[in-house]
């Protein structure tokens, strides 16, 4: 029923595959660097926090909200402007990270602040205790035990990206999702739909193990391994279940 | 070495006012281990905090080594430089150890180093010496996950040690652990104190502990200081709450009527004298030893004897004046017939 050979379909899904890959890439690197002292932040700057400061954290958090609340499609529309001025083009995916990238920052640092804050008070007070500044303490403290939660919430976004990409791609980025829609929807290649489909399907499912393993692994540093591994809980990772942005 | 002059702490809290500490002096020579008992609630963990600025002091100083903590700038979360310096000379433990799950013994070891800035083989020698200080050199490259409680605290005493520090505070660092392992680590702050001269604070609610290792102690309620003093002094203080604490004599009898009871208290090398026998044959008095303990308190033997003479007080105040002849400290707890003397 298909109008397309194997051949012709791999030809497609491979360039489809590689601009998934670079605007999700991209913009997981792009997002991290910039969510992670956000998230940080919202816990420095918080009630007792070694930053307190209530109007900083105050607006911090309103920014990071109404970034959350904005739909991703107008938050796409909303920012044309602004790629073309950052990437020289309003196309291809490059211009495409643009508004993942700030789609899944305030997602992030939400995720990030989460588990910061669950790093023991007592740590906290042990590295002051010893003199160190707050610098020492993000950086020795505050991050390291973090970690699992980090790379958990990682994992989270990098899925989520997956999926927002194929509406980046609509407008012009490329991508699997792109590609499925343009063949799907619009050509009625439906058996190429659902081949892309679960390719999409097979790549989250591959990162999603990928970062369970990593937090299991750094969660349960000097746990032992073999069977007394697999009978511990699951390091607690934020729910996986929160949308990029409210659409 | 710690000196503390009116020191309060009120807490505000959604319009409501806690006062944890209402002007507390306290002063800690160096060299001595220092033990703080009270009630939950009385302020200790507050006082303890107040000493390396963990807590603000509302009003009031602290002088730790010559310095006065309370001059020097910085929030409780966030401290200015010489308060970071200041820092770094006061070790402290805690109940619940406090140690990073990120990092290996050896790593947690260096923590403090690093921040004071030494290299990395620098920083590899100390934090081995430490652990060997602490029996734990084979444990490295353990994450403290796999240590008992014991060997956690251990870590966490050998990590208040790396900045050299001459004070080492230590809010119930044994009271997550069980009685042998408690009497392991209060041994291992002993011979610190002793082999480094490290003058120790600590705060228990086991008085035990504070027999067991303090020289001094401080009885806290209600956000103030009670009682304090070096042990041996507390003990020869008649009514002393905290020697009567150290010292329960409670469950002996109370003596009969017509009869006048007499608690002797006698430290040091006294009890070889042979008191008891001594007053009965110069007095020719009948003497019922009601009960008798001895203990060694501040490494020092120390008993406690309470004895029932025939008559009332008028009747025995010329062998009560022999008995402290002889360096004894009497007090007289009761005449059988009515109230105390
Ligand atoms: N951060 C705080 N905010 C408000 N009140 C506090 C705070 N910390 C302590 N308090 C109050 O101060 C008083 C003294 O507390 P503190 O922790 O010093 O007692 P403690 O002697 O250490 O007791 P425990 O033996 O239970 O540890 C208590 O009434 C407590 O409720
Ligand atoms: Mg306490």
């Amino acid at each position: 029923m298909s109008g397309l050979s194997w051949d012709q379909m791999q030809e497609l899904m491979w360039p489809a595959t590689q601009e998934t890959f670079q605007m999700v890439g991209v913009a997981t690197v792009c997002t991290v660097l910039v969510g992670l002292p956000i998230g940080v932040l919202l816990v420095l700057t918080s009630k007792g926090g070694a930053l307190q400061n209530q109007p900083v954290n105050k607006v911090l958090g309103a920014v990071v909200n109404l970034a959350r609340s904005l739909p991703f499609i107008i938050l796409m529309i909303a920012l044309i402007s602004f790629t073309r001025w950052l990437t020289g083009n309003s196309l291809g995916w490059q211009a495409a990270t643009v508004p993942l990238t700030v789609g899944a920052i305030p997602f992030f640092a939400r995720l990030v602040e989460t588990s910061v804050r669950e790093v023991d008070r007592g740590l906290i007070e042990a590295v002051q205790a010893m003199g160190g500044s707050t610098w020492t303490l993000v950086r020795k403290t505050l991050v390291p035990e973090a970690l699992p939660g980090i790379v958990a919430s990682v994992t989270t976004t990098v899925i989520a990206l997956i999926g927002y990409s194929a509406m980046a791609g609509t407008v012009g980025g490329g991508g699997l999702g792109d590609l499925a829609y343009r063949y799907g929807y619009l050509r009625f290649e439906t058996a190429f739909m659902w081949i892309i489909v679960a390719e999409i399907a097979i790549i989250v499912t591959v990162i999603q193990l990928a970062g369970d393993l990593a937090v299991r692994r750094l969660a349960n540093r000097g746990r032992g391994g073999g069977r007394t591994r697999l009978l511990r809980p699951r390091a607690s990772a934020p729910a996986p279940d929160e949308d990029l942005v409210a659409s | 070495m710690i000196t503390t002059t009116d020191l309060t702490k009120v807490y505000r809290s959604r319009g409501r006012e806690v006062t944890a500490l209402a002007g507390v002096d306290l002063h800690v020579r160096p060299g001595e281990v220092y033990g703080v008992v009270g009630t939950s609630g009385a302020g200790k963990s507050t006082l303890i905090r107040c000493v390396n600025m963990l807590e603000r002091p509302t009003s009031g100083t602290v002088t730790v080594d010559g310095v006065e903590l309370t001059a020097l700038s910085g929030g409780e979360n966030r401290a200015g430089k010489d308060l970071r310096e200041a820092r770094r000379r006061i070790g402290m433990v805690f109940q619940h150890f406090n140690l990073l799950s990120s990092r290996t013994v050896q790593q947690n070891v260096e923590l403090p180093l690093e921040i004071i800035g030494l290299d990395r083989t620098q920083r590899r020698r100390k934090a081995a010496e430490l652990l060997d200080l602490v029996g734990l050199g084979d444990k490295a490259r353990s994450y403290p996950n796999q240590l008992s409680g014991g060997q956690k605290q251990r870590v966490g005493i050998a990590r208040a040690l790396a900045g050299d520090p001459k004070v080492l505070l230590s809010d119930e660092a044994t009271s997550a652990l069980d009685p042998e392992t408690t009497r392991s680590i209060l041994k291992l702050l002993r011979d610190l104190n002793q082999q480094l001269g490290l003058t120790v604070l600590l705060i228990t609610h086991e008085m035990d502990v504070i027999k067991s290792v303090c020289d001094s102690a401080a009885l806290m309620r209600g956000g103030r200081v009670v009682e304090s003093g070096e042990l041996t002094d507390l003990l020869a203080e008649p009514g002393s709450e905290l020697a009567r604490e150290l010292f329960p004599l409670s469950e002996f009898g109370t003596g009969h009527p017509g009869t006048t009871v007499l608690e002797i208290t006698f430290q040091g090398d006294t009890p070889a004298q042979p008191f008891v026998s001594q007053l009965a044959r110069t007095y020719q008095i009948d003497i019922n030893i009601l009960g008798a303990a001895v203990e060694t308190i501040a490494g020092r033997m120390v008993g406690r004897m309470r004895v029932e003479l025939p008559g009332g007080h008028q009747d025995n105040v010329v062998p009560i004046g022999y008995l402290r002849e002889q360096g004894l400290q009497v007090d007289v707890i009761g005449t059988a017939n009515g109230a105390a003397a």
